[in-house]
């Protein structure tokens, strides 16, 4: 089926020589971080010193998850209009797993070293489960995904030994969440990411940001392509989004509790330096200002129901969430985990130019291999009429 | 007894996975490691403690001799930007040494005293748990260790640590060392370091550098051992450790 990602309008060939161009300056950056060192490429420092990378990490395996939003419906409720799209939801989590595998990958002060992970399994650690369920989670959704296209393709039902796949990759997908929640929650001295929440609130973020995204590519889809996802699926997808960002909300307001009613003040310092400025430091107030808006306008928009249905709202509200998100659990929550410092001092931390153009590198791995699986669903899903309910695929 | 013909299908097996020669040295080698004998002279302890004076560091002297000792002979680049130094062994006020603890209305000598900050060893580190590859790990006389040929640079140690006691090499650090000492090997970009309690001089039987530098201001010795003198001075006098609440069981002990 490859072949058929080797056919293309000119567009196409335009918007993959793009991500290749974005792709080498990123590995050029990449390069130039570990020949003149991090203290010039990126904005991190003794004190905060994760940062952009590893938000990144945190943001995509978040939407990597959510396929299970698409496939468990389909599978385990039989919600036939997400039919079509699991196999979309699914190369979108190909895609994710690996920005997030390779936002870890160039945290790394030695790459070459990364074997050492597998030579010296360390179980203790959580970044050795975080390989292991993130590896295993590409595999699913790629055998999965690849599998159930080919039978579309022969125009034959998916073939039945598939089906114990489909339901491991759904229940391993909060695992991948629940993992990188680990990563953060289990840290004595950081109280901020120290919650019992994190696992939860990171799921409900993921679970809001994800049928966004699927949203507004499933709106590119339909405009580039024959294909439609169907307005019932994408309708259901903003529902879903909808009840999502609710809980994120919710749990924000949950933390704002729990720090504000005890008092105990290195609980309330992180969220003071994020929504008012600690001790004259307010870099990320103006950023978390944004994030809350954009919140408020997507849920605004999301909650009334003639707006979340027409669609030129819904992509607004779709995007609002998205970067909404992306703005908070992408960068300002790793950072403000930081803040204050073991000294109980601020040191401020933000985005170097050579950091944002490696992390766009990585983007576009993801957003190459979701491309080029993208063009061979497509293609296929274009040219079979009828899924195997009878539904018509293709909107003429 | 391996035979050639082994010998290559191993080696083409791990250099298939691009592994190198050390995998297959390993996978040659019919017992785990090479056994090294101890130096007899080593010094014999269950768990390595160390008890800070403080009343005796009076002068900015008595704190850059000590500090001097530990970072030439280790090779600890000297970067002046805070935010990207390298330290083994350092300063702070009392305010923000024992930033959960710090009493407001104690004397003001004692909040414009300086404290020597390291390492804290920690019984149970955090450090320890995170590190995805063991580069730093618990020696068994309580010596939280890091190999800083073996670690990879992920900065979660940083992170785990609630004590600041880890630096990562932003910048290439063999171009910030004044004076070399050929004894300790440096350090390369991209990797964390900190305090090893002169693991290397333990073993040979030598205190470490900054205890021998101190000039009895600094006590170190086995906290496990009932007759050692660091138990003696801890039951004389009242000390105190950082972030105790945390559970990490901090190893250094301070005398206010």
């Amino acid at each position: 089926m490859l072949d058929l990602a080797l056919k293309g309008k000119p567009r196409y060939w335009i918007w993959i020589s793009f991500l290749i161009t974005m792709i080498l300056i990123g590995f050029i950056c990449w390069l130039r971080e570990h020949h003149i060192g991090a203290a010039f490429t990126t904005g991190l420092s003794r004190d905060v010193s994760w940062g952009f990378h590893v938000g990144q990490l945190t943001f995509f395996v978040g939407v990597a998850a959510s396929a299970v939003l698409v496939v468990l419906p389909y599978y385990f409720h039989n919600y036939k209009a997400f039919g079509r799209i699991t196999v979309i939801g699914e190369f979108l989590a190909v895609g994710c797993v690996l920005i997030a595998m390779l936002s870890v990958f160039v945290i790394m002060g030695q790459p070459s070293r990364v074997w050492n992970v597998i030579l010296h399994p360390t179980p203790h650690s959580i970044i050795f489960w975080d390989m292991f369920v993130l590896m295993t989670y590409l595999f699913l959704n790629l055998l999965c995904g690849w599998t159930i296209l080919h039978a579309e393709k022969k125009d034959a039902p998916p073939p039945k030994w598939i089906k114990p796949f489909i339901y491991w990759a759904i229940l391993w997908a909060p695992s991948i969440h629940t993992v990188t929640a680990f990563l953060y929650a289990g840290l004595p001295g950081k109280p901020h990411w120290m919650t019992a929440l994190q696992a939860a609130h990171f799921l409900a973020t993921a679970f809001a940001a994800g049928p966004s995204l699927l949203i507004i590519i499933s709106m590119i889809i339909r405009k580039v392509s024959k294909f439609d996802p169907g307005q019932q699926a994408i309708n259901k997808l903003a529902e879903i989004a909808t009840y999502a960002l609710i809980i994120h909300l919710f749990f924000i307001g949950l933390e704002f509790f729990t720090a504000f009613y005890s008092q105990i003040p290195d609980h309330m310092k992180s969220l003071i330096y994020l929504y008012w400025g600690l001790e004259g430091h307010d870099r990320l107030v103006p950023w978390m200002a944004i994030s809350t808006l954009l919140a408020f306008t997507g849920l605004l928009i999301f909650m009334f129901p003639p707006l979340r249905k027409w669609n030129v709202t819904k992509l607004i509200g779709a995007i609002c969430i998205f970067f909404s998100i992306w703005m908070d659990k992408g960068f300002a929550f790793v950072v403000s985990g930081f803040i204050p410092n073991s000294f109980d001092r601020v040191t401020e931390a933000w985005i170097a130019l050579n950091e944002f153009l490696v992390a766009a590198g990585v983007w576009s791995v993801g957003a190459l291999v979701i491309t080029v699986l993208y063009k061979i669903a497509i293609t296929v899903k274009e040219k079979a009429v009828f899924d195997k309910y009878g539904q018509k695929q293709v909107v003429d | 007894m391996i035979t050639r013909r082994d010998f290559l299908k191993i080696a083409a097996f791990s250099s298939l996975l691009g592994l190198g020669g050390a995998f297959t040295i390993n996978a040659l080698e019919k017992e785990p490691g090479q056994k090294v004998l101890k130096d007899i002279n080593a010094l014999k302890g269950k768990r390595w403690a160390m008890v800070i004076d403080t009343r005796k560091f009076k002068t900015e002297l008595d704190f850059e001799k000590v500090i001097k000792a530990c970072h030439k002979a280790h090779n600890v680049p000297e970067i002046a930007n805070p935010l990207h130094e390298v330290k083994w062994i350092w300063t702070d006020d009392y305010k923000h040494s024992f930033t959960h603890t710090a009493e407001e209305y104690i004397s003001d000598e004692i909040k414009h005293r300086k404290f020597l900050l390291l390492c804290n060893h920690c019984e149970n580190p955090p450090c320890v748990r995170v590190c995805p590859v063991k580069a730093t790990f618990k020696r068994p006389d309580g010596i939280t260790m890091q190999d800083m040929h073996r670690c990879i640079g992920c900065k979660f140690c940083m992170a785990g640590c609630p004590y600041g006691a880890r630096s990562y090499n932003f910048l290439p650090p063999r171009d910030y060392i004044k004076e070399f000492n050929p004894e300790y090997p440096t350090r390369t970009l991209g990797v964390v370091e900190k305090c090893t309690f002169c693991n290397q001089r333990i073993d040979k039987g030598q205190l470490p550098y900054c205890v021998e530098a101190s000039e009895g201001k600094i006590i170190f010795g086995d906290l496990y051992d009932p007759n050692s003198e660091i138990r003696k001075v801890l039951s004389e006098n009242i000390v105190i450790r950082r972030k105790v609440e945390l559970g990490t069981q901090p190893m250094v002990f301070y005398i206010i």
